[in-house]
């Protein structure tokens, strides 16, 4: 029975390291919600590698144009999250220019029948703002059938 | 000690220290205005945060105007609650909270801290939207 366990522990584990690509982890923490998820969603860590997330967290006071500085304590907590979530698969696995998800080979690709017109639209406003078509971005789902690109 | 006078020490003190971490929006525009030696005014205040500083966003542009409704942010375009302490009761109740996004927000549109004065201004506009 015990071995029983330790396998039935093990696989969960596994399941969670393995879990990649655009999935949000199954818990994201309250402090992550609230200091990541006050000016945009929070983004699934697997769309950056760990450098990247790492380079984010210690140049918060200045964030793609915005002061977004925490505390220490913060900074740790959410730095641990994002090291042990951020992704792996290989889509991910150098960096992006600037650290920007959006500046990814993979997003660039996936959104390139997106017109000018549509990303200036005052609906959407910049390539942070996912929820604007990804009607289920904020818990991690970009699935085709769930994007409404406003008109 | 007697028993009872250590329980009565026990629960004056947690009546007296958790006011002392409690603040609301009166308290900070009284405790900005002290700290500026200056009264502040709503008018000055409304000035302020309508208007930009030389950057690209004033206060106004995520807060909305006046700040009594849902706000959304200039570039991500994500909601943000109403900044006005009447129409949103969790406004200006962490002083840490409160500490934190004063230094982020002057800095995105001043490119420096607020002033005692400029702060005591935006609480007195802020206090007076009913």
């Amino acid at each position: 029975m015990k071995k029983f366990y330790q396998i039935l522990i093990l696989m969960s584990i596994s399941s969670v390291t393995l879990a990649d690509g655009n999935v949000m982890p199954m818990k994201v923490p309250e402090k992550v919600k609230s200091e990541c998820a006050s000016c945009h969603m929070v983004y699934a860590p697997a769309f950056l590698p760990k450098d990247s997330w790492m380079r984010i967290m210690s140049g918060l006071e200045k964030h793609y144009g915005t002061d977004a500085s925490i505390d220490p304590q913060s900074i740790k907590e959410i730095s641990q999250w994002l090291n042990q979530n951020a992704g792996t698969y290989k889509r991910v696995s150098s960096a992006p220019p600037n650290d920007r998800i959006a500046e990814s080979t993979w997003f660039i690709k996936k959104h390139r029948k997106i017109s000018d017109s549509t990303w200036k639209s005052s609906k959407v406003k910049s390539k942070a703002n996912c929820m604007a078509c990804h009607t289920s971005a904020d818990k991690g789902s970009y699935d085709d059938d769930e994007v409404r690109i406003p008109k | 000690m007697t028993l009872m006078v250590k329980i009565w020490l026990i629960l004056s003190a947690a009546f007296f220290v958790i006011p002392a971490w409690a603040i609301d929006s009166l308290a900070l525009e009284k405790q900005y205005a002290a700290e500026a030696k200056q009264s502040p005014l709503a008018s000055r205040g409304e000035k302020f945060f309508m208007s930009k500083q030389g950057k690209e966003w004033s206060c106004a542009s995520c807060h909305g105007v006046p700040p009594t409704k849902e706000g959304k942010h200039a570039t991500t375009d994500k909601s943000i609650s109403p900044l006005a302490p009447a129409f949103n009761s969790k406004r200006f109740t962490d002083e840490t909270k409160v500490n934190k996004w004063f230094k982020r927000n002057c800095n995105d549109v001043l490119s420096r801290e607020c002033s005692s004065l400029e702060k005591a201004d935006v609480m007195a506009y802020l206090n007076s939207l009913k």
